[in-house]
């Protein structure tokens, strides 16, 4: 079980990367927490989630080798 | 105006049998808006005007500055100090004097947004901040007018088209499908501070004429109820869909009068802890997404009926709150005081995921002031 997310905008600040593989995930809120613990920052920004390219704000089942995308707001103009 | 077919002024578009003398007199016949008349106006607005929108309206009140002009390529060096609106709406005027064009030199705001928005019939958003963004978006939602919005940050452009039906031919989304609250205008760098090539302002601004373009006349497969993202360094566009949640209804003012009502510069700027007056704290009353606590122990007087709250005294405030679902929390007491430590302990523990206000002089001041 193995999920592909990538990373949108500032929030590489964070996490360093733009993709970054997280294993033994089942659903999107496990998903949440996980990258919390990984980069407590992210607990602390907005960002809208993608779930093969599908923006979802309810927790869904992950499959195995799906595509979460993290989305933070942008501003400029 | 003169009748425009054959006008060779469009003839390399109207040649495109997609397009031809159909589409050019959709154009002519549509009234655009573009709001921001900086690095995603000013492509927009060139590319509309040299289209022949019929009607192009542009709103900005900034005037031009020397940081401008790497990325607004509208404006000259001469027209440093100059305003924006003026200034674009003569530089079109001369790039193509067969449309009308229309300048705002103001600042959009609750109180002009409707009047002005609901002239047009398409709203391209170009503005530069979140207070605008929200306020555009619920704007159009108001007045069910079709949103091409734009944002840029460092190297990266997201673009969509918002509240126009899909391809099932009723479902709409807009910005808060995507975003429901506007993150606090500190959490987010615009382009002063975190800096931006010129070219992509370029690049977003100009596919956002080009999604105009698309919906006056028909043709192509636009961006509705899809998140375009491009990325200028890696030249990677990814896409997804956007669907409505019942939640973001909720989120936009009711009607038109609680739109007008509504802070938006507020609701941006708030930093954690800060304290609100009576006024503000009045406007976020509108607000349903909005969560108020009484921070006071049981018992205390005046007691409050004016509107819906919770209680959870200040005494077992660190564990009770735990039990806060809303993102927009606003605290009051008797004066003010422990409402503001509260705010502190739910900043602290929540961060910036929560936006937190405390309500200065507490509900004493709130209900001499309501008495009167």
């Amino acid at each position: 079980m193995r999920v592909k997310v990538l990373i949108f905008g500032q929030l590489t600040d964070i996490t360093g990367e733009s993709e970054i593989y997280l294993n033994e995930i089942s659903d999107r809120d496990e998903l949440v927490e996980k990258l919390n613990q990984q980069y407590p920052a992210l607990a602390d920004s907005k960002y809208a989630i993608a779930v093969d390219k599908k923006v979802i704000r309810q927790n869904i089942r992950l499959d195995d080798e799906c595509t979460v995308a993290l989305l933070p707001p942008f501003s400029g103009g | 105006m003169a009748n425009k077919q054959g006008n060779p002024r469009y003839q390399r578009q109207t040649t495109l049998k997609e397009f031809g003398e159909t589409g050019q007199e959709k154009l002519g016949n549509s009234r655009v808006l573009v709001i921001g008349a900086g690095g995603l106006g000013c492509p927009a607005l060139q590319y509309l005007a040299g289209a022949g929108i019929g009607t192009l309206g542009l709103v900005d009140h900034d005037t031009v500055s020397l940081s401008n002009l790497h990325r607004q390529v509208l404006y000259s060096t001469d027209d440093i100090g100059l305003s924006k609106a003026f200034r674009a709406a003569d530089i079109l005027e001369a790039l193509n004097p067969e449309i009308d064009i229309i300048a705002y030199n103001e600042q959009l705001n609750p109180s002009n947004a409707i009047n002005i928005i609901s002239q047009f019939d398409i709203i391209l958003d170009g503005t530069d901040n979140f207070a605008s963004r929200y306020m555009i978006n619920d704007a159009c939602v108001l007045t069910n007018k079709p949103l091409i919005y734009g944002a840029i940050s460092r190297f990266e452009g997201q673009i969509a088209v918002f509240n126009c039906d899909g391809e099932d031919g009723f479902t709409k989304t807009n910005y808060r499908d995507l975003f429901p609250h506007p993150p606090a205008e500190d959490e987010i760098l615009n382009c002063a501070e975190a800096g931006v090539i010129g070219v992509l302002p370029g690049i977003i601004g100009t596919m956002m004429a080009n999604e105009a373009i698309k919906l006056i006349t028909g043709i192509g497969t636009s961006l509705i109820n899809r998140l375009m993202t491009y990325n200028s360094l890696t030249n990677q566009v990814y896409e997804m869909e956007i669907q409505p949640e019942k939640e973001s209804l909720s989120l936009i003012p009711e009607n038109i009068a609680a739109f007008q009502a509504s802070n938006y510069e507020l609701m941006c700027s708030a930093h954690p802890g800060n304290e609100i007056d009576i006024n503000s704290f009045d406007q976020m009353l509108l607000d349903p997404s909005v969560l108020f606590i009484d921070v006071r122990e049981t018992n205390e007087t005046p007691e409050v009926e004016e509107f819906n709250y919770l209680k959870l005294p200040l005494s077992g405030f660190r564990s009770a709150m735990e039990q806060i679902e809303a993102e927009n929390v606003v605290l009051f007491c008797q004066s003010g005081k422990r409402s503001l430590s509260a705010a502190r302990m739910i900043s602290e523990h929540y961060g910036n995921s929560k936006k937190v206000y405390s309500l200065k002089g507490g509900i004493v001041a709130w209900k001499n002031l309501r008495r009167v």
